[in-house]
Parts: C-alpha cells; sequence; structure tokens
C-alpha cells in the first residue's frame, strides 16, 4: 500500500509556492542561480526555473542554471558493494562567485546529499550565499541542516518517492 | 556501475560492458580538471602505492595524479632504493605493502604475470601498469576512450597500429580492447616485429604503411624501443625511418580527419615526424590528459579489500 503525499495538482502547487517565495526574498534575478541536485532534484529546479522566470517577466535562458551531482563527495562510496553508483554530469556554466545559490533537491531526509552538495558548490568557487529549496521536507534529521523553501513539511517514515511528469509521465510523491 | 573486480590485470579478461561501463564512467572525472579546485573526497583516506620495476615518467605520475585528484594519500616506490634490492621477493613486498593498509597498489614490471601474482595474494586492488610485453591496460583504456571522445564511437573505425607489435604490450591491451568493442584492427610493421599468429587475435596485417595507412580512421604509433636495435630485429634505424616512420607526406594518403595517436614517449624522427607529432591530426598531449581522467575512473571502479567477498580477481 503506498499513500499518496502529493497528486499532480498539489505537486504543481507546492512548486509554484517554493518559487513563489524564492522570488519574494530574491527579486534581483540576476545574481541568482537555480542548481539542481541529480536525479530528481533537477526535475524540480527545471520547474521553479520556470515559474520564476514567469514571476520576473524573464526569458528562462536569463536566469543561471547548473546541475549537480554528489557520488564523488559520498561519505558512504565504502558501504557499496562491487556495483558503484552512477555518476552523472555536474554543469555549472556560470561562474559561481558571488552570486546567491538556491539548491534544489526533491527531498530533505537525513540532510548528508545536502552535506555533500554544499562541498561540491564550495569547489567551484566562493558564492554569496546558498539557500536550500525541496519539494518535501520529510524531517528525520542526522545532520544540522535546515530548507529555507519547502513545498511542504511533514514528518514522513517509510520510503518517499517522487515521481515527475518530464521522467515518469506523471508528477506524484508518495510513500511506499 | 562495475567493472565487478578488485584488479585490473589486463583488457584480455573485460567483457564489452565493463569496457563501456569505462567509457561513460570518464567524462565525469575530466570534467574536474575545469574547475578551480579540481578534486573530490572519493578516496580519502584510501592508500595508493606506486610500485615500479621499471623506469616510467609518465605512467607513474598519471596515476599519482589521478589518485591525489581523488584524494587518497599516494606513496611511490621506486624500487631501485628499496627492499627489493636486498633480494626481497614480490609476494613479500607486496605483503608488507598491505600491512600498511595500502588499499591499491599500482605495479609496473619487467616480467609478464608479476600483478597477477600479487593479485592472488594480497586483498588490495593491484592494478597493472605494465607487464612485460603482455598487458598496458590503462593505456589500452585512454587510448580507447581518446578514440571514443573524438570520433563518437568504437564500432566499425578503423584503427591501425604501426611499428613494434611484438614486444608493444599498448598493442596487445589495444587489439584486446577495440575488438571486443566492434572495431576493425590492423597493425602494421616489419616481419621481424610481428608476433607469429597474430591474424589468430582478429587483426589485419600489412607490412607496407603506405598501403594500410590509406584506410585508417585513427593510426596509433608505437614506440621504437632503441634498445631492440642491438637485437638486430630490425636492419637499421634509417631502414626503419624509410619503411615505417610516419611522415607528413604518408599522412597525406590517410583520410584527412585521421587520428594520430602515440601512447609516448616519442622518438620524433623515427617513429613520427616532427611535423605528424605536432599537426592538428594528432592528438597525443590530449592521451596524456585523458590518462588522468581514465585512471581516476579504473580507481573509483575498482573495490578494494571487501571485494574479494563480491567477485573474483579477474
Amino acid at each position: 500500500m503506498s499513500e499518496i503525499i502529493l497528486d499532480s495538482q498539489a505537486f504543481q502547487n507546492a512548486v509554484k509556492k517554493v518559487a513563489g517565495d524564492i522570488f519574494k526574498d530574491n527579486k534581483n534575478i540576476s545574481e541568482l542561480a537555480i542548481v539542481g541536485v541529480h536525479n530528481k532534484g533537477v526535475c524540480i529546479a527545471k520547474r521553479i526555473l520556470s515559474e520564476l522566470a514567469k514571476l520576473a517577466n524573464v526569458g528562462e535562458a536569463s536566469i543561471n542554471f547548473g546541475t549537480l551531482d554528489i557520488t564523488l563527495y559520498r561519505d558512504d562510496l565504502d558501504d557499496f558493494g562491487a556495483d558503484m553508483p552512477v555518476i552523472k554530469d555536474t554543469e555549472i556554466p556560470f561562474d559561481i562567485s558571488q552570486k546567491k545559490i538556491i539548491l534544489v533537491d526533491d527531498v530533505l531526509y537525513t540532510g548528508r546529499t545536502v552535506r555533500a552538495s554544499l562541498d561540491v558548490l564550495m569547489d567551484f568557487g566562493r558564492p554569496k550565499s546558498i539557500q536550500l529549496a525541496v519539494l518535501v521536507d520529510r524531517g528525520h534529521r542526522e545532520l544540522p541542516i535546515e530548507a529555507g523553501y519547502a513545498g511542504i513539511r511533514r514528518v514522513i517514515d517509510g520510503k518517499v518517492k517522487v515521481e515527475c511528469k518530464e521522467i515518469e509521465g506523471e508528477d506524484k510523491v508518495f510513500v511506499l | 556501475m562495475s567493472l565487478n573486480r578488485k584488479d585490473l590485470l589486463g583488457l584480455e579478461h573485460l567483457d564489452k560492458k565493463d569496457l563501456q561501463t569505462v567509457l561513460d564512467s570518464v567524462k565525469p572525472f575530466k570534467s574536474l580538471f575545469t574547475r578551480s579546485v579540481k578534486k573530490a573526497p572519493t578516496l580519502i583516506g584510501k592508500t595508493v602505492v606506486t610500485l615500479f620495476y621499471e623506469p616510467s615518467t609518465r605512467t607513474r605520475t598519471s596515476f599519482e595524479i589521478a589518485a591525489k585528484r581523488l584524494s587518497a594519500d599516494v606513496v611511490n616506490i621506486a624500487v631501485n632504493a628499496s627492499s627489493v634490492v636486498k633480494g626481497e621477493s614480490l609476494i613479500d613486498t607486496g605483503k608488507t605493502l598491505e600491512a600498511m593498509k595500502a588499499d591499491y597498489i599500482i605495479i609496473r614490471h619487467s616480467l609478464a604475470g608479476a600483478p597477477d601474482i600479487l593479485a592472488r595474494n594480497l586483498n588490495a586492488s593491484i592494478i597493472n601498469a605494465g607487464d612485460g610485453f603482455h598487458e598496458h591496460p590503462t593505456q589500452g583504456l585512454l587510448d580507447l576512450y581518446t578514440m571514443y571522445e573524438k570520433k563518437k564511437k568504437i564500432e566499425g573505425l578503423k584503427v591501425l597500429l604501426v611499428g613494434d607489435i611484438l614486444h608493444s604490450r599498448v598493442a596487445k591491451s589495444n587489439i584486446w580492447a577495440l575488438t571486443k568493442m566492434g572495431a576493425q584492427v590492423a597493425v602494421a610493421g616489419p616481419p621481424t616485429l610481428m608476433p607469429s599468429k597474430i591474424e589468430e587475435l582478429g587483426v589485419k596485417v600489412y607490412y607496407n604503411l603506405d598501403e594500410a595507412i590509406k584506410e585508417a580512421d585513427v593510426v596509433n604509433i608505437l614506440r621504437i624501443q632503441l634498445e631492440r636495435q642491438q637485437e638486430n630485429l630490425f636492419p637499421s634505424v634509417h631502414e626503419y625511418v624509410e619503411l615505417y616512420q610516419l611522415t607528413k607526406d604518408r599522412l597525406a594518403k590517410a583520410k584527412p580527419n585521421v587520428l594520430i595517436m602515440h601512447p609516448g614517449p616519442m622518438n620524433r624522427g623515427i617513429e613520427i615526424s616532427s611535423e605528424v607529432a605536432d599537426s592538428p591530426n594528432a592528438v597525443i598531449n590530449e592521451q596524456v590528459t585523458n590518462g588522468i581522467a581514465v585512471r581516476m575512473a579504473v580507481l573509483y571502479l575498482l573495490k578494494p579489500n571487501k571485494a574479494r567477498k563480491y567477485a573474483s580477481s579477474n
């Protein structure tokens, strides 16, 4: 049995809420950069980018956008068996210095992915600030990391799964 | 994503899927090179030992940089200044290094099979950095990756290896990898430097370079080991230069976009002319850059110590 946390409409509303909150705090879009964490964070980040572009009345291409993969920065690589995680491309095609980075992931859980993401970003340069935006903040933190922006915040037990229209054909968040 | 093994002893034992896994893994490591911080913490706390029984600058340095870019601690052992000169056996040297908690041992040895002996006796990951006339797998992989990067495919590619095929571990690793990936491999060189029954590996043999070069998409020039000249394996360096040096005139007979590769170090004016080595077709320096990224990928994909639980060594 799986419990739906966000259906398609609620999913889109959550993305809009996050984008709206980001825009409220960051009117100067030119110093902003949206960076999605592979895999689903990239999908959510693209949605937020699209909403932000609408709110600021600019083309999507005029907002800095990047993707990052944390595999090489994971603290649990020794725990993998012979099968190592597939490394995706990290693409930060802009100078990170002096940018306000909005780091985007789908779910905030232990905080370890975010910790690794911060390490990756710092190795690209010295951003002005980094803020965290997630679709779902599900609690159970193991590190002192909090999201500035979240679609929903709710303590959830079990495995949270996010599906995106672009990948699975439907927007959905559910608990397995 | 896995090579499903703890050691990399040669390319003969890798299947097409393994080779594709390496090709697919390299790009993220190469992209690290363009950042202000060219390192990732992937191998933090791991120890990599280079154990070279033969001299080498580029391979040893390439491995050292690869390991350091993944944040490993690196120890280089120059065998001439080690206990080996006091008569210590290879296995004892390996066990001593393992007792010092080496996670990876990268070995170059003049005898084929030396890395295999270490692999069978140690839990550390053993990487063959060249063993006798046998194999030089990471050079084979970086050659494969450079072709893949430049030509966007391996299958159907016509690759010509030129020179001393008999004594070349690079040639053997290239032949194993390229034929498995569906390339059409040809070799060209003097009959005295051609292994007998080489056709059985699925390659076409030429003794005339002018004829062989016409069809090639890639020409990989091997270093002529001048010390072989003492063994009378070819009549004279002058004659070799006349018949087998890749010159500007010979290059003119090849396809315009032919890739010129060389594993280094080059003997300019012997197997390759300076004009060709510096021509736009040459990707020799890119091979060196790719060598670091490929070796990083190999270090990432192999699993030392615990790997014995899941996979045999070859």
